[in-house]
This record gives C-alpha cells, sequence and structure tokens, in this order.
C-alpha cells in the first residue's frame, strides 16, 4: 500500500521573460489502486504537475512538499523517483537515436529491480506485453521512439507501465492524438497495470472519453494552478457538459 | 597548376588545408625533419584465401596528390606493401591487415595498396594500434564492378602521430564502403579520398571519432565526381570531452561539368561532453553542374541531449548510464555498419572507457 502526497505545491518555470509561476499551491494525495482524473483547460498547469513530481530540470520548487511513503520525493534525483515507484507516462516521449526498444526496457529493469531480469523469461515478457498492446514483435528492434506514430509512442510508454511495475504512475494526455481502438488498446493495457500492481494512477486529460474506458475515483478539476474542485467519477459528466468556463473565469 | 612547387613547400598552418593542423605536434612529418626509422609495420593477419596476396613490391601511384606528406612518402619509400584480390574473386572472410611495434623516436614512411580486380568482392580491416610515428600513403584501386568494404581502426595508443591519406579510385560501377574509426592518438590526421574514373560508381565513407583530453583527430575528405552517374555518402560522426580535444571534419565534394546525374550526401554530427573541447565542421560542395539527382550536406554540433538523459533517468536509469547509453546510440549507426561483432564490442567498450575517463 503507498501514497502519494503532495502538498502546498508552488512551481516555477524559468522563462527568456523570467521566472513565471505555473503551480500555485496544489494538494492531492493518491493511493495504491485509486484513480485520480486532472482535468482542466490548457495552460493551466497539468502538465508541469507531472514533470515536476517526475523531476524535469525546466522546473524549480517553489515551495511544499511531495511524499511517496514517507520520503521526500523532492531531494530525490530522477532516477531515484522511478526506484521509489513513480511513472510518468510522457505526453511527448522522447526519440533515443540508436538505443534500440529492447535495449532501453532491459536497461531500465535491470536499474528498477535491481538485478538484470533472467533472459529467457525476460524475453517472454516483454513478448507478452507487446502482445497485449497489439504491437508487431518487429517494434523490439527499432530505436526508441524514432519514427514512432503518436500511436505507437502511447503505446510505448504503457508497455513500459506495464513492465516496469511503479506504485504510482501519472499518464500526461496518454489520450490525445489516439483513434478509438487505440484509445481502447491503451486504457486496457492501463487496467491490467491496476490489476496487477494495485497500481495508483493521475490521469491527466482534456476529455472525458478515455474516463469511459479507465473509471476515476476521483475527478479533480484544475485551473490556474492549482485544484479549484474536486468530486467523484460524475463531475466529468458535468464537465462535458458545461467546459471549464466557470472555473477559469473564478 | 603549381603541383611542383607548392606541393614539397613546408606547411606553415596558414593554407587551407593544413590551417587545423597543430604542426608542431606532427613530429616533423610535415617538414622533413622527422629521422627516418628503418621499419615496415604492416603485417597480413591469418592465411590468405586463394586469390588474394599480399607481397612488397616497387609501384608506381595510381593518383598524383598535393599533399606534402604523401609526396615526402613517395620519394622516401618505392616499395608498397601491395594486398591485392584477383579478378572475380568473392573472399568471404574479412581480411586482417595489423602492425608490428612501431617507434617514436623515428617516423615511418609507409606505402600501401590495395587493389580488387574486376568483379572481385572483399572485406578489409586495417588494424592500426600501439605507439608509433607514421606517415602512410594507402591507395585502394576498385576495378569495374568489384566491391571493397574498408575498415580502418585507429586505436593507437597515447602518443602516436598518424598522417595519411587513405585514396580510392572507383572505376566503373564499382562499390566502395569503408568505415573510419579514430579512438586513439596523440594527432590523427586522415585524408579520405575518392576519385571516380568511370560512371556507375557508388562510395559510401562512414566514420566515427572520439576525442578525449588534448587529442587532434582530423578527417578531411575529398570527393571528386569527375564523371557522370556515381553515387556518393558520407556519414562522420564524433564525439569529444575533456580539455583541449580537438576534432575537425571537412567534406568537400566536388561536382565538375561532366558529372551529370550525381547523387551525393554528405553529414558531419558531433556531441561535445563537456567544456574546453572544440569541434570544427566544415562541408564544402562545389557544383559545376545542375543536371544532378541530388547535393547536400549538413552538419551539427550540439551537447547532451537533456530531454533524453531525463526520458532514460525517468526509467530509473541512472545518470551516468543514461549518458552512456546515448553516447553509445549515437555512435552505434555507423559501428553497427561494421558487422564484425568482435570489433564491434571492442569499439564500443573503448568508447564506454573513453568517456569514463574523462568524467564526462
Amino acid at each position: 500500500m503507498s501514497t502519494l502526497e503532495i502538498r502546498n505545491l508552488y512551481v516555477s518555470v524559468n522563462t527568456e521573460n523570467g521566472s513565471v509561476d505555473i503551480l500555485k499551491g496544489v494538494d492531492l494525495t493518491i493511493k495504491s489502486g485509486e484513480t485520480h482524473a486532472i482535468m482542466g483547460p490548457n495552460g493551466s498547469g497539468k502538465s508541469t504537475l507531472a514533470y515536476s513530481i517526475a523531476g524535469h530540470p525546466k522546473y524549480t520548487i517553489v515551495g511544499g512538499s511531495v511524499i511517496l511513503d514517507g520520503a521526500d520525493v523532492l531531494a530525490m534525483s530522477v532516477d531515484e523517483r522511478a526506484k521509489a515507484g513513480l511513472f510518468l507516462a510522457m505526453q511527448y516521449p522522447v526519440e533515443v537515436p540508436g538505443v534500440s526498444v529492447s535495449n532501453f526496457l532491459r536497461t531500465a529493469a535491470t536499474a528498477l529491480r535491481g538485478e538484470a531480469p533472467k533472459l529467457r523469461t525476460w524475453v517472454g515478457e516483454v513478448k507478452a506485453a507487446m502482445e497485449a498492446l497489439n504491437m508487431d514483435p518487429i517494434f523490439a528492434s527499432r530505436n526508441v521512439n524514432e519514427g514512432f506514430s503518436g500511436g505507437e509512442k502511447k503505446r510505448h510508454e504503457i508497455m513500459q507501465l506495464e513492465l516496469l511495475r511503479p506504485k504510482i504512475a501519472i499518464l500526461d494526455e496518454t489520450d490525445s492524438g489516439l483513434d478509438v481502438d487505440a484509445l481502447r488498446i491503451v486504457s486496457e493495457g492501463v487496467n491490467r497495470a491496476k490489476e496487477s500492481n494495485n497500481l495508483g494512477v493521475v490521469l491527466i486529460t482534456h476529455y472525458t472519453r478515455i474516463l469511459k474506458y479507465i473509471r476515476p475515483d476521483f475527478v479533480h478539476v484544475f485551473a490556474n494552478g492549482r485544484i479549484v474542485e474536486e468530486g467523484g467519477a460524475d463531475l466529468a459528466d458535468k464537465l462535458e457538459a458545461h467546459g471549464y468556463a466557470d472555473y477559469v473565469s473564478k | 597548376m603549381s603541383l611542383l612547387t607548392t606541393n614539397y613547400l613546408t606547411p606553415t598552418g596558414r593554407e587551407e588545408a593544413w590551417r587545423f593542423t597543430p604542426l608542431k605536434r606532427l613530429r616533423g612529418l610535415h617538414d622533413g625533419q622527422a629521422v627516418t626509422g628503418d621499419r615496415t609495420t604492416l603485417n597480413s593477419l591469418g592465411t590468405l584465401a586463394s586469390g588474394v596476396t599480399f607481397l612488397r613490391e616497387h609501384l608506381e601511384p595510381i593518383a598524383a596528390s598535393d599533399d606534402v606528406i604523401v609526396n615526402r612518402i613517395r620519394n622516401l619509400s618505392p616499395d608498397v606493401a601491395h594486398l591485392s584480390i584477383a579478378a572475380n574473386t568473392h573472399v568471404d572472410k574479412a581480411i586482417f591487415l595489423g602492425r608490428s611495434a612501431g617507434a617514436l623516436d623515428s617516423a615511418e614512411y609507409s606505402r600501401v595498396r590495395i587493389s580488387l580486380g574486376v568483379h572481385s568482392v572483399a572485406t578489409v580491416v586495417l588494424e592500426n594500434t600501439g605507439d608509433t610515428v607514421l606517415a602512410e600513403d594507402l591507395e585502394i584501386y576498385l576495378a569495374t564492378g568489384a566491391s571493397l568494404k574498408f575498415i580502418s581502426l585507429q586505436e593507437f595508443d597515447s602518443q602516436s602521430v598518424y598522417a595519411a591519406r587513405h585514396h580510392a579510385v572507383i572505376d566503373k560501377d564499382a562499390e566502395f564502403k569503408s568505415i573510419t574509426v579514430t579512438v586513439g592518438g596523440d594527432v590523427v590526421r586522415i585524408l579520405p579520398t575518392v576519385e571516380f574514373i568511370a560512371p556507375g560508381g557508388s562510395v559510401e565513407l562512414l566514420g566515427v571519432y572520439f576525442a578525449t583530453t588534448g587529442q587532434f583527430f582530423e578527417h578531411r575528405m575529398h570527393i571528386d565526381h569527375a564523371v557522370p552517374k556515381a553515387k556518393s555518402r558520407v556519414n562522420f560522426k564524433g564525439a569529444l570531452a575533456g580539455r583541449d580535444a580537438h576534432t575537425v571534419w571537412i567534406g568537400d565534394v566536388l561536382i565538375r561539368a561532366v558529372a551529370e546525374g550525381t547523387d551525393t550526401y554528405e553529414l558531419n554530427r558531433n556531441l561535445l561532453l563537456s567544456d574546453g573541447a572544440r569541434a570544427d565542421s566544415v562541408p564544402n560542395l562545389e557544383i559545376e553542374t545542375g543536371e544532378i539527382v541530388g547535393a547536400g550536406h549538413a552538419s551539427t554540433t550540439g551537447r547532451f541531449d537533456d530531454e533524453q538523459l531525463f526520458y532514460l533517468m525517468s526509467r530509473g536509469i541512472t545518470l551516468d548510464n543514461a549518458r552512456r547509453l546515448v553516447v553509445r546510440g549515437f555512435f552505434n549507426e555507423i559501428v553497427s555498419e561494421i558487422g564484425i561483432d568482435d570489433i564491434q564490442n571492442r569499439i564500443m567498450s573503448r568508447i564506454d572507457s573513453e568517456l569514463e575517463r574523462a568524467g564526462a
């Protein structure tokens, strides 16, 4: 049982025009097995929240805390956060030329499990994960994210989620750019990870359509750098009908 | 032209061809001050397949050169170490040429010839190792329809000076692929040059280099499209780490007026892994006819991509391992073209240890 506690988090980003405050006091607690949807308009700071928790160097933590099972996440390096059990499925996964998917996955699994997975079982594990996401086996020999379509990138992120078995995962607009079939396949992957590892999920999205496949326990409305309203799954339906206008004007 | 006069003048460093080279570190190869050593270090390793010979012979050069060191070698050494592959011979296994011990207190002036008869096919690996002062005039001749993969590995020890021209003459429909790896030595200056003498030829010049503290590695290409319908590709990738690591890549491609249907593209990418290193990259495309298939070049020099490192680290991979993966990945595109596992693994671990030593 894991708990990720985000308390009064303030984050700024350095731009050409100086430092800009993005997050303005975020409070959020995620426990194993829970699914939290974070919804909000463009530019409200949802992605900044995701990247700050993962430790992207672009963001400066101005105040607040992020605690995972009693450990100070903000004091950890990026790789230490992953080893502590955090995972970020990125909206724009990065190309790594010359590094094959299979080499990358094995290096990551070795780092996270503390020892190299046994080759025989590992090959089977990867094969099963790829089949479950409807991915061509040739994928393993391609370079990480190089020449991948939008859908392939997202499947590759979810494949990592399944193979690397984090405690808490943040999915940053995993649904964007997916057609209906891909959305279903990717959502099933997230649900499998939830079931098999009792994963806690933070689902960042603009749209309610992914919530039909991954049912949220909580819905948080994000606007102007903080959470402005919270509710259950029914809050998403209300947002679908009325949009974010009420929250943005506040 | 000025072949007779300027070719024998001692370079001052103001000449275009010498403007990057640290002349003082050439141990007298450029100005004739080097003591001429009495050694011939090039050997063929293993048994030669049928149709393959390796002999020392008196041979006239195939092509003129305007390089002062090449001309000095030709004056001093009438002997040529000649690897010859007979017409229509397909050599399955790579032919290895290696070095016996060199020396730093005197210079070796070496002439080498690799010639492939019509429609012959071979892979030749030249392994340059040890500590030595070596000036080399290496000429490659590919007869009609011949195909050569030429892998030259500069894995010298830290004090070596190597100044060489690797010149390929490409006859009708011949295919030449070279992979130049430079990871060792104090000063390495290689002129990979190509001359098409009949239509239909195709060359691919690939290379990787990794310079660390104080090392100077120069690769100065010249491709002469002097006939119609030839194709050339150049792709060199380099990494630099540590103070005063310096690399130079020059890509001169000349498409003469008669060279209609030429197809050429050259690319150089450099990865600066620390402060205090310098990568010079100069593509030069001279086009005398518009009737071509394509001609282009690109050159980039950059640092580690923070986004790549972040992505890898967000999957639990440490910073050191993430850097190693990125550097290996960067070089992999070229190194994997060698196609000989032992060599590929050796080069990759050399790159790993250079990276570690540089602390980048």
